[in-house]
């Protein structure tokens, strides 16, 4: 396996979908919830078929397991929505991502990272920024830009403008 | 934040004062002898070269300034504005804009050729004597060229500033050297009003001063001195000594008559400055009665606030009108009446701000209907063609971000109509109509809506080859009857065009089908109406707010959706003979009228088993007519509006979402959309009948 090109460490959240252990790294990360109401949006992208309240704003809540091939499971006890700020294709936009679990902010130091192999993958390879350890479990960081930008479709562009961020 | 910036502060200024010559212009051609609009002119293109400078735009600085001296020498009538004098200062004009906004522009020649021109006709317009002259030196000849006291005359000046105008800049100092450099002066401070030292602030100006001045230079040139500050002071200049020539008589009659020698005699001007100040209350309070009247009050009590920070507001009201509904659902169900009473007050309270925001939000569309003015000028140049423009009911407000989003539309609208409406003067005579073709751009509320129209008083749409032409291209069946409104929508419809030649206008930038899809946008209609021969006119509808709208909450399984209740028309039952008819039939009969209705349930994959009587709400887009099936209608819902994000720009059947009196996000139907495939069913019928 080779060095993680990134070459630093990196502040994380680890998540759990099913039985993996995913990270997202902690920069976009703004705040955790528990699970609240979700409104289906019909005929949207599966992964991104509905919309949260955060606090007064309506965000999109993605699910990655179906991204990443898993199926969709009941929420539980633990089920938590992780809010980030991502810029899609420019624009800083919520999401709230599913997870099953969230475990933890940690670091994950430089030497532990490595580039994600080609070959060998359950997922597809361009998701993933790169793969940690976290004791004797493998991490896997998702570049979450990526993936999201991969759902934004067209420049079908919504009507009124743009998700707007203020700090809240 | 980019407000701290100053090249920015720079440029919107210098973009407002360039609208500002622009308008000027354009007006000053209609009524050259208007010397206030020469001033005006005159004024904006000296802010511009002045603060240009201390910005460092040198190039923009050192352009205006040439223009700056002609107009100079128009104000003087040396030089008359004429057509061609406007025309090439037009071109000034846009050639200043482009040095602004990208001062990183080297290639001189379009400047030079513009200041070329302008030399030309400001030689050829000015009198024998300056003719030779250099440009410079031009104005030395002009200020000879005027009859003058021949000894001068000694003239008594008292002014006094506004309490702030060294907070804006203004250096007293300065304008008495500038009075000093004119002739002999004596200046003598009154210090009267000036409040005990404990009081004092010290960026307050509180003298005022009396000058004797010995000058052969005219009162006008006295007056320049306070150019940039008169509106905010009071002045008062009249003759110590007698002369031989009244001056008055070759003033220009600018606004600052009002303190002509004749007009008001020996007006102490100390009368002006309030007595009580010493205790340095609230000077700013009582020193406004003693302003002069003309003065434009607007420009003092507005302030200028980034566009962004309005939509925050926008939104934070927003918020608090959700959670205003809440709490009003919270009292509703509770029995303490002081805990209901509060929550009535607040909702008082939160609707209030709420239209008093959207008020804030709002701007007048004169904003809009003055860019084109330039637009309507240049096409009539470009196609030889005379227009007149009417503009009717300039303050109707409207959201800035509607007005934003219309600039294009009706740009090419008026273009159209310009184009392909207005006939040449030629072919108007000959139809017995004034060669000088209108347009009229009106703007005005109606109900809940702002309708803007454009009319023009050209040929007509020709109903004939419109229809053939649609049918030649497939868009409509053979024969079909349509009325006028109907047919006309077909205009809309991408790639059709009767152009009969291909101008250099037609075929640019938009075409009419983006202009239906914008106003659609901005939730508004477009509706043509026409009568041959005498003209055609587009109505626009548009919702006077882009970010609240009244809706018809309805459930569709277990979900909640919101119709925005402007399109709504009515709500009837599915029956079941209607409800059991098999698929690809779904028609409603509506008094008579066949409705094509939508199950939204399929369309929206529902998996809940449906309500036993389903309802339909009826809507209208445009000329067409949709009914849409849904399990429950719930009942009015105040929407504010969300957008929604780019992961979910693919989905078209929603335009936004908003969020419920529950915490519950809804989304809301698009429902052109929908209309649009109600439309596709129907034709699908029919093709299969």
């Amino acid at each position: 396996m080779t060095k993680w090109s990134g070459g630093r460490s990196l502040a994380v959240l680890t998540l759990g979908m099913q039985s993996e252990i995913f990270a997202l790294e902690a920069g976009y990360v703004r705040e955790i919830l528990d699970l609240v109401p979700v409104t289906g949006v019909p005929n949207s992208d599966p992964y991104v078929d509905g919309l949260i309240n955060v606090r007064g704003k309506v965000v999109p809540l993605a699910d990655l397991r179906l991204i990443f091939g898993m199926p969709r499971t009941e929420p539980t006890i633990d089920t938590r929505i992780v809010v980030v700020e991502v810029p899609i294709d420019g624009d800083p936009t919520i999401v709230g991502i599913r997870a099953d679990k969230v475990y933890e902010i940690t670091e994950l130091d430089a030497g532990s990272l490595e580039e994600t192999p080609r070959i060998g993958m359950r997922w597809r390879p361009e998701y993933i920024s790169c793969i940690g350890k976290r004791g004797a479990d493998f991490v896997v960081v998702i570049d979450i830009e990526r993936i999201l930008a991969g759902g934004a479709a067209g420049d079908e562009a919504a009507l009124a403008s743009p998700l707007r961020l203020g700090a809240a | 934040m980019s407000g701290t910036d100053a090249t920015d502060t720079f440029r919107q200024e210098a973009q407002e004062l360039l609208e500002q010559l622009e308008h000027t212009l354009l007006d000053l051609e209609h009524e050259p002898g208007n010397s206030a609009l020469i001033d005006t002119a005159f004024r904006a293109l000296h802010t511009i070269k002045g603060s240009g400078s201390m910005f460092g735009f040198d190039a923009v600085a050192g352009f205006t300034h040439h223009v700056e001296t002609a107009f100079d020498l128009v104000r003087k009538g040396i030089v008359a504005p004429s057509r061609a004098l406007i025309a090439v200062a037009l071109a000034a004009k846009d050639r200043m804009r482009l040095l602004i906004e990208h001062p990183e522009t080297t290639d001189t020649l379009p400047g030079d050729a513009i200041l070329r021109d302008l030399r030309a006709i400001v030689d050829a317009g000015a009198m024998p004597a300056a003719t030779d002259e250099s440009f410079a030196a031009a104005p030395a000849a002009a200020a000879s060229a005027i009859p003058e006291p021949a000894a001068g005359a000694t003239w008594r000046i008292a002014f006094q500033l506004a309490l702030d105008a060294m907070a804006m800049g203004t250096n007293p100092l300065l304008l008495l050297d500038e009075l000093r450099a004119l002739g002999t002066a004596t200046v003598v401070a009154r210090t009267d009003a000036v409040p005990p030292l404990n009081m004092l602030a010290p960026s307050e100006c509180h003298l005022a001063w009396d000058v004797v001045l010995t000058t052969t230079h005219p009162r006008a040139a006295i007056e320049d001195v306070f150019m940039f500050v008169i509106d905010d002071m009071t002045l008062a200049i009249e003759l110590a000594a007698p002369a031989p020539e009244p001056p008055a008589c070759h003033e220009p009659s600018g606004k600052e008559t009002e303190v002509a020698p004749g007009a008001a005699p020996a007006v102490p001007p100390h009368t002006a400055a309030p007595a009580a100040r010493h205790n340095g209350e609230p000077v700013a309070a009582e020193h406004k009665p003693a302003q002069p009247e003309q003065r434009n009050a607007k420009a003092v009590d507005s302030i200028r606030v980034p566009a962004e920070r309005l939509d925050e507001l926008m939104e934070r009201v927003g918020e608090l009108v959700i959670v205003q509904s809440r709490l009003t659902q919270i009292a509703a169900a509770s029995h303490d009446a002081e805990v209901k009473s509060i929550a009535e007050e607040i909702e008082r309270l939160a609707l209030a701000l709420r239209d008093t925001t959207m008020n804030v939000r709002t701007v007048p569309i004169v904003q809009l209907f003055g860019r084109f003015r330039r637009l309507i000028h240049d096409l009539a140049n470009e196609l030889g063609k005379q227009i007149e423009l009417i503009t009717v009911g300039e303050d109707t407000e409207l959201d800035k971000t509607v007005i934003e989003r219309l600039n294009d539309p009706l740009i090419h609208l008026i273009r159209n109509s310009i184009d392909h409406g207005l006939e040449t003067p030629r072919d108007r005579e000959a139809a017995g109509k004034p060669a000088r073709g209108r347009i009229t751009l009106s703007a005005r509320h109606a109900g809940a809506e702002v309708l803007v129209t454009i009319t023009d008083d050209g040929r007509g749409l020709d109903r004939n080859r419109i229809q053939a032409r649609a049918e030649e291209q497939g868009l409509l069946a053979p024969g079909v009857k349509l009325s006028d409104g109907e047919l006309f929508q077909v205009l809309f419809q991408p790639g059709f065009s009767t152009a009969r030649e291909v101008t250099s206008l037609s075929g640019r930038g938009v075409g009419m089908d983006v202009v239906k899809r914008t106003i659609e946008g901005l939730r508004g209609k477009i509706d043509i109406s026409s009568v041959p021969g005498t003209g055609t006119t587009m109505a626009l509808r548009l919702p006077l707010t882009l970010a609240i709208i009244d809706g018809l909450l309805v459930r569709i399984g277990t979900g909640r959706y919101v119709l925005p209740l402007s399109a709504v028309q009515e709500c009837v039952e599915l029956s079941p003979d209607e409800d059991a008819r098999p698929h690809g039939r779904n028609f409603l009969n509506i008094r008579g009228d066949l409705v094509p209705f939508l199950r939204l349930r399929e369309l929206f994959d529902t998996a809940t088993p449906p309500d036993r009587y389903q309802k339909v709400v009826i809507v209208v887009s445009g000329e067409f007519r949709v009914g849409l099936v849904v399990d429950q209608v719930i009942g009015n819902h105040q929407t504010v509006i969300k957008s929604l994000s780019k992961l979910h720009a693919g989905v078209r059947s929603f335009s936004g979402a908003t969020i419920l009196g529950d915490g519950a996000v809804a989304l809301i139907l698009e429902i052109g959309h929908l209309v649009a495939l109600g439309a596709a069913q129907e034709s699908r019928l029919k093709a299969t009948v």
